[in-house]
């Protein structure tokens, strides 16, 4: 493996992809607070979308189909940004915190 | 055959410098203790993340992600960061209930789950395609979310509107008057 040609074998972009993958569940299991948790998410989606582009790059026979499928979990995460900021801002004006530890009460 | 000296070992350089800014910026994300810090960490990964997709031959792509991820979320992010408290808890009003053991355990399995699925694609036999239907072009994409993709297009605009008008009901429920 030549070192300089690293750059077109898909190995490096799938480990990259699990790193991120690792880093995300980490922050998403030791974080406290929901935009921690948010932010962590947001890796978890990132790696997601590393990994359609570099199997689309070296697999696919045609190329913008993963690029198509990343752009929409660009959209949607777009989206889920949107709709759980509203729900932390909403929380935070019921509860004034957003530690999940002190989310601990149900309506009913 | 280049005409520019050691042009390879440059763009060799820039891919690593590419993944370093990737793995560096989710680093920060995931393990300072300010947020604002944190969402600065995801914006640097999503830079080092642009370029990747720029090796991977869809700079299109990596304009979105600069456009979206940075543009968009991040800063999106940092409006819910100055309309709440968002710091971890200091330790004089939060004791943690197992101080030793839990970062173990995130760890532990943060590195099962990365040397899994590292192993995984370094052992997988990705095989070249034999022919290729189309290029990846941005003309190419166009014509596919025209014609192949054009529901899946309309439907994610149907999301955006309907997370939108989510977003505003849920955020203004609070603020009727008492």
């Amino acid at each position: 493996m030549n070192p300089a040609q690293l750059y077109s074998q898909p190995a490096p972009y799938l480990v990259v992809a699990a790193f991120l993958l690792a880093v995300g569940i980490y922050g998403l299991i030791r974080r406290r607070t929901l935009i921690g948790m948010l932010i962590s998410g947001e890796l978890i989606f990132a790696a997601a979308s590393l990994n359609f582009m570099a199997l689309n790059r070296f697999t696919a026979p045609d190329q913008s189909v993963g690029q198509i499928a990343v752009l929409f979990i660009m959209g949607l995460a777009a989206a889920e940004v949107a709709i759980t900021l509203s729900i932390i801002i909403a929380v935070y004006r019921n509860y004034r915190s957003i530690v999940s530890k002190d989310l601990n009460e149900l309506k009913g | 055959m280049n005409t520019f000296p050691f042009s390879d070992w440059i763009v060799a350089a820039i891919f690593i410098a590419c993944i370093a800014i990737t793995v560096t910026g989710a680093l920060i994300a995931a393990f300072t203790k300010r947020i604002i810090r944190s969402v600065c960490g995801l914006a640097i990964c999503c830079l080092g993340l642009a370029g990747l997709y720029y090796f991977l031959n869809s700079p299109f792509l990596a304009l979105m992600e600069i456009l979206i991820y940075i543009g968009a979320v991040c800063v999106t992010i940092i409006f819910g960061v100055m309309l709440t408290e968002p710091d971890e808890p200091t330790p004089e009003n939060f004791v943690k209930p197992f101080p030793v053991i839990a970062p173990l355990v995130g760890l532990a399995i943060g590195a099962g789950v990365f040397l899994g699925i590292a192993k995984l694609s370094l052992s997988g036999n990705w095989t070249a395609p034999a022919a290729l239907v189309s290029d990846g072009s941005v003309k190419a994409i166009g014509i596919a979310l025209l014609t192949t993709y054009s529901v899946p297009f309309e439907l994610i605009s149907l999301v955006l509107l309907v997370a939108i008008l989510g977003a505003l009901v849920i955020a203004r429920s609070g603020r009727t008057k008492e």
